[in-house]
């Protein structure tokens, strides 16, 4: 038997890592001895979104190696390891700790290195560059002792640079050489604008700044002088003034390579050496070097189905680098031509001084193809034009309408999807075409969430969701499903409607409901979510006689009923604080009807075994007791989870438990479309998995961070940062206005983290709808909060209270003794439901306690 | 077959059901209406007496229960389960006699 094939991929970044995930799918790893070595202390981690670093400072948060890659798929990884020579002729490369790997095929993916200006006191101390996780520890580190930061170069990387620091609380100043801010992608106009919404965020932008000198600094660490004699200074000096190809390795043994740096590569990403192989930003193909991760993924794509033996005949054949992004908040987008150098090419202009937004599209001389674009303020477009330019499909007559408000409020001049080739690429960030969705929807994908699992598509940048949208819809019609949204057959509408009608209507029965908007009796589907709509909007004792008959079963019996007919009892436990007393009066409670009794996930205790005769008389106990309902049993608020915080915690900074228990006390018995859970820890190391939870709080030096939507369970999700640093009262401000949002809109028993994943437009919309009330809805869900909270009610007092809902707890309707068919056996030392074979033996039964 | 009194309507909801033990069987009764219907209470897929906790309501023409545990349906008029047709629970005769709700077993 042959040996396999040695492949050496040299540089572990995003690039390298899409290399071996391509080879790994191809189901061929195992025909290869693969070695993959890196000089940064940690394999590849996603580089585009460095800046999300800040978030969590927690390096694992950029990690893209999944867990067990390495070992499942037979490769060797070297981390901390440099690649220093590379012997042609030998096939052996050598590295900085004088080990040698030979190789048959040689894969070089060593990115760029950033490009510092040769000025002068360029490599002073705290002078720092923005690439890896190691730089921003740096600057993090440095910012500690420092009030004033500046970042050399506008663009697009610099302005992420500026970011981090002006969150980092220093003054902030931007240096750039052009005349404006990202002079590559946006023009005059475009760059105008960015620099107003840039300063509105108080940082200082510098153009037309050519630095000659620095030097000490009178009141900073630095003086920076520029050529117009004017002086800055700074404490902190980032430089992000362009990257530079890492060739190194192609220089030293003698590969072909491009006169202002770059390895040559062809169309299959060959060097001028067959055997090797260059991708990413270090790669030079058609003289231009691809800044951007999507073009350097492809590249890895192409090379490894070439080093398979090309099965797939993929081809490298340039990319557009057009590009949509989030700076400082402001969205920004440059496709094509934006700067209307093709001969003859025309623009359209639309500025809005009062909104803050510039558009502006170039089109072909005969007015038919859009050329390019630039967008600040308002990249929503972007889709749409990308399409049209990338698939030269015809424009409208008036081509200005694309980008002009629609104050008529009729349909924007949109491209219809049907417009689009199958080869058309919908997500550029992961290749996904409109043919491979329409094929995951052949196949069964109804909804975003669904394509996004399948398909990898909108999960990058998220640019695309709503185009992705689209063609999801289009294609559903087109296969004659009929997309039904109704919740049932007793309701032609969505809950999203129902709510609305319930709301507006102020209908307060489902009798009333059913006989305005539905029709016959209603069923399992509709009666619960009605119950539920109601008690969101009007908070009524859930089993009034008029919603008693709707709820499900657990609710009905406030309770939650397990496989054999028997319900466990979840008293309150806010935060998951219980005095000894308490603790104390559960165990009584539990030990006098022998209730099985186990510690839950949300930091409280559950009860089991309790028939529905013994519910009223156990919540009696426990109520005198001071507790109060858990709602364990309720789509509603569950639990809020929290570590000790700075009460007792060495590392906490803010009280978690505090927070915790203020939350769960105000959103107590607030009914949902799903089950709610919280969480708050009181530091970075989130030891209450605040991150796992629909609404996750992290306390911070300064306040709070809130995260969204997260989920464990079935379907994990992290949650979204959504805001940073806010104090109590916004935190409760924004909790308050998203659950409302989310008990408006969402389906029934659609959690929040599935909600996000279907909600056009996602975190970005999400915000400005909660943060910016873009809708206008924010007072209204203000006062709906308000209003569930001043009516809150422990079920279980009002029940116990009250004989004729007591009477609804009995067994038999006609004798007053127990369902002799539960029985329990005994199992390290409690209870549990006995088996249908133990019933059938009648060994050791235990009834239930009298 | 004699009719036995089990109790009053106004003992059982409006469109909902009360558990009932007649002659040790326990029964499942339901208020649709002014109508009542009678089940066993014996859900026969997780074999828990459970039925008379269940949503009542129609699917189509057919008055049906939805069981508590796993949420089939079974009809209040024949037992018949509308999910798996080789799955049916008891169903006995019920009626209302001036106020009194009895039941033939």
């Amino acid at each position: 038997m042959s040996n396999p094939q040695r492949l050496l991929i040299v540089g572990n970044g995003p690039v390298g890592h899409q290399f071996l995930e391509s080879i790994v799918e191809s189901g061929k790893a195992g025909n290869f001895d693969i070695t993959v070595i890196g000089e940064e202390p940690r394999a590849a981690y996603d580089r585009v979104h460095l800046t999300a670093w800040f978030e969590t400072r927690q390096a694992e948060s950029l990690n893209m190696v999944a867990e067990g890659f390495y070992a499942n798929n037979g490769i060797k990884a070297q981390t901390s390891e440099k690649v220093v020579s590379i012997d042609r002729a030998a096939k052996v490369a050598t590295t900085d700790l004088g080990n040698t790997y030979p190789y048959d095929k040689l894969i070089l993916s060593t990115g760029s290195y950033p490009f510092v200006p040769p000025v002068p006191g360029h490599d002073r101390e705290n002078c720092f560059v923005y690439r890896t996780i190691e730089d921003l520890e740096a600057i993090t580190a440095a910012a500690q002792n420092a009030k004033v930061g500046a970042v050399v170069g506008g663009g697009l990387l610099g302005l992420e640079a500026a970011k981090a620091i002006m969150d980092l609380g220093l003054q902030t100043h931007v240096i750039e050489f052009a005349p404006r801010l990202m002079a590559v992608q946006v023009d005059d106009g475009g760059g105008n604008l960015l620099r107003r919404k840039i300063e509105d965020l108080g940082v200082k932008v510098h153009t037309q700044k050519n630095t000659q000198n620095i030097g000490d600094g009178e009141n900073c660490l630095h003086k920076l002088s520029f050529a117009d004699g004017e002086e800055l200074e700074t404490d902190i000096l980032v430089f992000s003034a362009g990257i530079r190809p890492q060739d190194a390795l192609a220089h030293q043994c003698a590969l072909e390579v491009g006169q202002r740096g770059g390895i040559v590569i062809n169309n299959n990403c060959q060097t001028s050496d067959d055997d090797i192989y260059a991708i990413g930003e270090c790669a030079l193909w058609n003289q231009r070097i691809f800044g951007l991760i999507a073009p350097g993924w492809d590249m890895a794509r192409v090379a490894a189905d070439h080093v398979l033996g090309g099965i797939e005949g993929k081809q490298f054949n340039g990319a557009d680098m057009s590009t949509k992004l989030k700076l400082m908040g402001v969205d920004v987008a440059s496709i094509g031509d934006a700067h209307a150098n093709t001969p003859g090419a025309k623009s359209y202009t639309y500025i809005n001084e009062q909104t803050e937004v510039y558009k502006k599209i170039v089109v072909s001389e005969d007015g038919k193809h859009l050329l390019g674009s630039v967008l600040v303020g308002d990249a929503e477009d972007y889709g749409n034009l990308l399409q049209f330019a990338l698939n030269k499909i015809e424009l409208p007559e008036h081509p200005e309408a694309m980008i002009l408000p629609n104050l008529d409020g009729s349909a924007s001049v949109g491209l219809g999807v049907d417009a689009l080739p199958d080869v058309a690429q919908i997500c550029s960030c992961n290749n996904v075409s409109k043919g491979d969705i329409c094929a995951a929807v052949q196949g069964g994908a109804m909804t975003v969430g669904d394509l996004k699992a399948c398909t990898k598509a909108a999960t990058t940048c998220g640019g695309c969701t709503a185009l992705v949208g689209q063609v999801l819809n289009a294609e559903l019609t087109k296969l004659g499903v009929e997309v039904n949204t109704d919740l049932c057959e007793h309701f032609p509408y969505t809950r999203q409607e129902i709510y609305h009608l319930v709301r507006v209507g102020e209908i307060k029965t489902f009798d009333e409901l059913i006989s305005k908007h539905g029709k016959g009796k209603g069923c399992d589907i509709c009666k619960p979510t009605a119950a539920s709509i109601f008690a969101s909007c009007w908070n009524d004792y859930i089993l009034e006689t008029s919603h008693a008959g709707l709820q499900d079963t657990n609710d009905r019996f406030l309770a939650n009923m397990q496989n054999n007919g028997t319900f466990s009892v979840v008293p309150r436990m806010a935060g998951g604080e219980v005095t000894p007393d308490g603790l104390i009066a559960v165990g009584s409670v539990a030990k006098k009807y022998n209730l099985y009794t186990k510690i839950t996930g949300g930091q409280r205790v559950d009860l089991f075994g309790a028939t529905v005769d013994q519910l009223p008389l156990i919540w009696k106990e426990l109520i005198d007791a001071g507790f109060e309902s858990g709602h364990a049993y309720g789509k509603s608020l569950r639990t809020v989870k929290s570590c000790v915080g700075s009460t007792w915690c060495r590392y906490g900074v803010q009280d978690s438990v505090g927070q915790a228990i203020d939350l769960e006390n105000r959103y107590k018995g607030l009914r949902s479309p799903h089950k709610l859970k919280m969480a708050v820890s009181g530091c970075t190391r989130e030891c209450a998995e605040a991150q796992s939870k629909d609404v996750g709080v992290i306390a911070t030096e300064k306040g709070w961070n809130l995260y969204l939507c997260g989920n464990g369970g079935m379907k994990p999700r992290h949650a979204d940062l959504f805001a940073s640093d806010i104090d109590t009262a916004t935190l409760i401000k924004y909790v308050d206005r998203f659950l409302m949002f989310y008990v408006r809109t969402a389906d029934r028993l659609q959690r929040t983290s599935v909600w996000m994943e279907n909600l056009e437009g996602g975190l970005d919309y999400l915000r400005k709808v909660i943060i910016d009330d873009s809708l206008g809805i924010c007072d209204e869900l203000e006062a709906e909060m308000q209003h569930v909270i001043n009516s809150y009610q422990c079920e279980w007092k009002t029940t116990i209270e009250n004989e004729e809902k007591v009477k609804q707890f009995r067994s038999f309707v006609n004798a007053e003794q127990g369902d002799k068919e539960i029985v329990f056996v005994q199992e390290r030392g409690q209870i549990r439901p006995a088996t249908d074979e133990e019933k059938r033996l009648n060994s050791n039964l235990i009834a239930v306690a009298s | 077959m004699s009719w036995t009194t089990v109790c009053s309507l106004d003992d059982i909801l409006p469109n909902a059901g009360v558990a009932a033990l007649v002659n040790d069987t326990q029964i499942a009764l339901f208020r649709v209406d002014d109508k009542v219907y009678a089940l066993a209470n014996k859900d026969p897929f997780s074999n828990a007496n459970v039925l008379s906790r269940g949503i009542v309501g129609n699917l189509q023409d057919t008055l049906v229960v939805a069981s508590p545990i796993y949420k089939q349906h079974f009809s209040l008029e024949a037992g018949t389960c509308l999910e798996d047709d080789t799955v049916s629970v008891p169903c006995y005769a019920a009626r209302t006699e001036g106020g009194l709700v009895q039941v033939q077993i």
